[in-house]
């Protein structure tokens, strides 16, 4: 019954209690009186019923407003803190109860916001600790991220669908380097976030490791397993692989892997030229030396044979030897770095070998030192510690034998090739003396080495001479030491893009599954490659073509600027001196680069297993289609276009240019006109409207989809 | 009736030693400088042990010893190898497919000419 009802109800209780008692006492004595009597009362009442009735209405007319006021207060007043207790407890927390009416309400009010306020105390106390949670659990994310960057091994994590969860920039940079064919253009490697790793490594081998893995974990050995496979451009790889684990009940059970990944192609190749070096010189010889064994063996046993038969054994000999002698010569031009004695040199910056060797010579020999010209960026390849011993044990020579007042250092560099110069002033030695230092072992003092002079330059692979600068009466030992060359180096272009730390891993792929695009998925779940191409001119179909295409990944709700694809293209015609203003490309840059044939395909497989963003696609589409028939690549994956689903956000807005779009979604860009930068404006644009399209309850790809044909632009063709 | 050895092998400069060698020994002597010249000497000059190099060109030593194996009629021909192969390996092949002896060059003359006098029971 609703309150309105009860209050009449109420109403009509009142009235009913204010008369009825007079009403039925005064029909209970009516039927007890005479006549007489009756009339008597009758007279008597009617000339007061104006006095009564005025009484009892006025009566009546109090109680009913004494039981409104209580209506209000009580019931009403009771009702409007529900509601305001409901709206707290749902859609603003910080909504109060106002106290008023009479105390015992007020009471409960002031109860009921103590109530409130212990509450969001409680919940803003969770908050703050999943917060901190949160950020603890990101902040372990980071650390190990940096620790993954900095490894020296190629290190990628895979969930068990294959797709990469993480990656470091040694992986990056190894699968970037082994990417052959059109993958290499633009250095569009297929390592990528959320991508298969079977588009690297061979997916039989991967689960046959998966395999070992469990059998081993089963059995409760180490759950490890290796193999090793080559890649589409034939290089070899070694891969190790630790599952992710985790403890569901009493057992462990792999969630994921860990892939270690080194290119042996090279040490590979080495050892086989150096086993066939040794083949060579072994089995090589055995014939050889049999053939002459075997005549030396008859000319000794049969000292009697004839002359010819004696001269025909005879050339035997000489033919195998000199024939021997050749092979030799050869096996060790060719193999001469296989053969080697392979000592681990680590790379060493030049100018430390320098100073060390400074600090032992005045230390030990108490000889004052000097530099001159030193190249301080000069690494190569030595075993420091036997280097610097060489370096002060002639240094020791030198003060014994020829008390020089000083010495000098001077370290430069020709091509592969580095030199340190040891200089003093003083008369001049002999080669043969200097050719016993060689071969003595070294002394420093009482500090002594098995090692001579020699084995330590040849353990360098290197060589040492002595030299006079005859202008400056001087003399100097040069070292020559095989200059390291640096590891591939860090991209410009990719610091300076990426602002702050790269993002290499995203572990919410762990519950990706879906390997196909599947239209009723969230927009939001769903990986994309946003992408722009710069062109000759706005015409397509009159012969305009592609000069850039410049795209990034969007995977799990981020745009990953680490994984781009930029490239610019030849278009096999003139630009229009107009348009080079606009995307800022020359002839120059043009010239020389790829052409569609090429890049078509690469991007394309950049592309795999994306939907398409792009703002005004229908633009870039259009070059891509036109192309279709010549390079035989087709996009057919859905095509979401910014600029529509800007205008499904915004209907009554005039303009859904790029610019208007990034200012009025506040989103604020370096460079525009360049199809990379634009790539990455379109997806930032992209990730906000993904925001307002759910408040608009679009949510899946086919809805945005439908939505934004829908739209006023969509019926604008070109 | 002097033993009949076949001397099988592609490099002449230890084909002059070995025929030498046998010759002096008192064994009639045939050479072949193939894989295929060796089974036609074979056929021809019915040697009772064949000295058979490993690598030659057409058919290897291998080859020949395979085919001369696959004939029952020939169980008692004495196979011996000569190799430059050293290896365990190469070694339990020759052996595995029918060789009755497997030398690895360079060898001893004395010792082989002792080692083919004892197989063919002339010692």
């Amino acid at each position: 019954m609703k309150a309105k009802h009860r209050f009449i109800l109420a109403v009509i209780v009142l009235g009913l209690l204010m008369t009825g008692p007079f009403v039925v006492t005064s029909l209970l004595v009516w039927l007890d009186m005479k006549e007489a009597e009756r009339t008597m009362l009758t007279e008597l009442l009617l000339s007061r019923l104006p006095v009564g009735t005025m009484m009892t209405v006025f009566g009546f007319v109090i109680g009913v407003l004494v039981l409104h006021k209580l209506f209000k207060q009580y019931v009403e007043g009771l009702l409007r803190m529900a509601e305001t207790l409901r709206l707290m407890l749902g859609a603003n927390r910080n909504f109060r109860v106002t106290i008023e009416g009479p105390p015992e309400v007020q009471q409960l009010a002031q109860a009921a916001n103590d109530l409130a306020q212990q509450r969001d105390a409680l919940m803003d106390d969770v908050d703050s600790q999943i917060a901190t949670a949160k950020a603890s659990v990101e902040e372990e994310k980071n650390r190990l991220a940096a620790l993954m960057s900095e490894l020296a091994q190629a290190v990628v994590v895979c969930n068990l669908d294959g797709r990469i969860l993480l990656y470091n920039n040694r992986a990056r940079l190894q699968f970037k380097a082994l990417s052959q064919g059109p993958t290499s253009v633009a250095g569009g490697a297929l390592i990528g976030l959320g991508r298969s790793i079977f588009s690297i490594l061979e997916k039989s081998q991967v689960e046959h490791a998966e395999e070992v893995i469990r059998q081993r974990l089963s059995a409760g050995k180490n759950a490890i397993a290796n193999f090793i496979t080559t890649t589409r451009g034939g290089q070899l790889l070694r891969v190790q692989m630790v599952p992710v684990l985790i403890h569901a009940d009493s057992h462990a059970e792999m969630s994921g892997y860990v892939l270690t990944v080194e290119n042996i192609t090279r040490s590979i190749e080495e050892e086989e030229r150096r086993d066939q070096a040794l083949h060579a010189l072994t089995q090589g010889s055995r014939s050889a030396i049999g053939n002459i064994r075997a005549a030396v063996a008859n000319l000794l046993d049969y000292p009697d044979m004839e002359a010819e038969l004696r001269e025909r054994f005879l050339r035997v000999i000489d033919d195998e030897v000199s024939k021997r002698s050749v092979v030799i010569d050869q096996t060790m031009s060719q193999f001469s770095d296989a053969i080697k004695t392979r000592w681990p040199l680590e790379d060493v910056l030049g100018i430390d070998i320098v100073a060390a060797a400074q600090r032992r010579i005045d230390d030990k020999l108490k000889l004052p030192t000097k530099t001159e010209e030193l190249d301080d960026a000069l690494w190569i390849k030595a075993d420091s510690f036997s280097l610097v011993f060489a370096i002060v044990s002639l240094a020791s020579k030198l003060q014994d034998h020829y008390e020089p007042r000083e010495l000098r250092f001077r370290l430069t560099s020709a091509g592969r090739l580095a030199y340190l110069d040891l200089i003093w002033a003083g008369p001049a030695m002999s080669s043969e003396t200097f050719y016993t230092w060689e071969m003595e072992s070294m002394q420093i003092g009482s500090e002594t080495s098995p090692l001579s002079l020699r084995d330590v330059i040849d353990r360098h692979g290197g060589e040492i001479w002595y030299e006079r600068e005859k202008a400056a009466h001087r003399a100097f030992f040069r070292f020559v030491l095989p200059v390291a060359i640096p590891e591939i180096e860090h991209e410009q272009e990719e610091r300076s893009r990426g602002n702050g730390r790269p993002e290499y891993y995203d572990f919410d792929l762990f519950k990706f599954e879906d390997k196909t695009i599947d239209l009723d998925r969230k927009l939001s779940d769903l990986t994309y490659t946003v992408f722009d191409t710069e062109t000759t001119g706005l015409e397509p179909s009159n012969g305009d073509e592609i000069i850039q295409i410049g795209a990034a990944r969007i995977v799990n709700g981020r745009l990953l600027r680490q994984e781009t694809f930029n490239q610019i293209l030849d278009p096999e015609i003139p630009l229009k001196p107009e348009s080079i203003p606009i995307h800022g490309i020359t002839e120059d840059m043009v010239r020389g680069q790829p052409t569609i044939d090429v890049v078509l395909p690469a991007f394309h497989e950049f592309c795999e297993d994306t939907v398409l963003i792009a703002h005004n696609a229908a633009f870039d589409m259009r070059f891509l289609q036109l192309k279709e028939e010549r390079t035989g690549i087709r996009f057919t994956q859905p095509v979401l276009d910014t600029l529509l689903l800007s205008s499904v956000v915004h209907p009554n807005q005039e303009s859904h240019k790029l610019d208007v779009i990034l200012e009025r979604l506040g989103i604020t860009i370096g460079t525009r006109h360049n199809a990379l930068e634009d790539a990455l404006a379109t997806g930032e644009v992209f990730l906000k409207l993904v925001k307002l399209l759910e408040d608009m309850g679009i949510v899946t790809v086919r809805q945005a989809l439908e939505a934004a044909e829908k739209t006023y632009f969509a019926r604008v063709k070109y | 009736m002097s033993k009949k050895i076949l001397i099988v092998d592609d490099e002449p400069n230890i084909v002059i030693s070995l025929e030498f060698l046998m010759k002096k020994e008192g064994f009639e002597i045939a050479v072949a400088c193939d894989g295929e010249e060796a089974l036609a000497k074979e056929a021809s000059f019915r040697p009772d042990l064949i000295l058979l190099d490993v690598m030659m060109p057409k058919k290897s030593g291998f080859e020949v010893c395979e085919a001369l194996r696959a004939d029952p009629a020939k169980a008692g021909l004495l196979i011996v190898m000569l190799t430059a192969k050293g290896r365990d390996t190469e070694v339990a092949k020759g052996l595995a497919i029918g060789a009755d002896a497997y030398v690895t060059k360079p060898f001893s003359t004395k010792d082989l000419v002792a080692r083919v006098k004892t197989m063919l029971g002339v010692a």
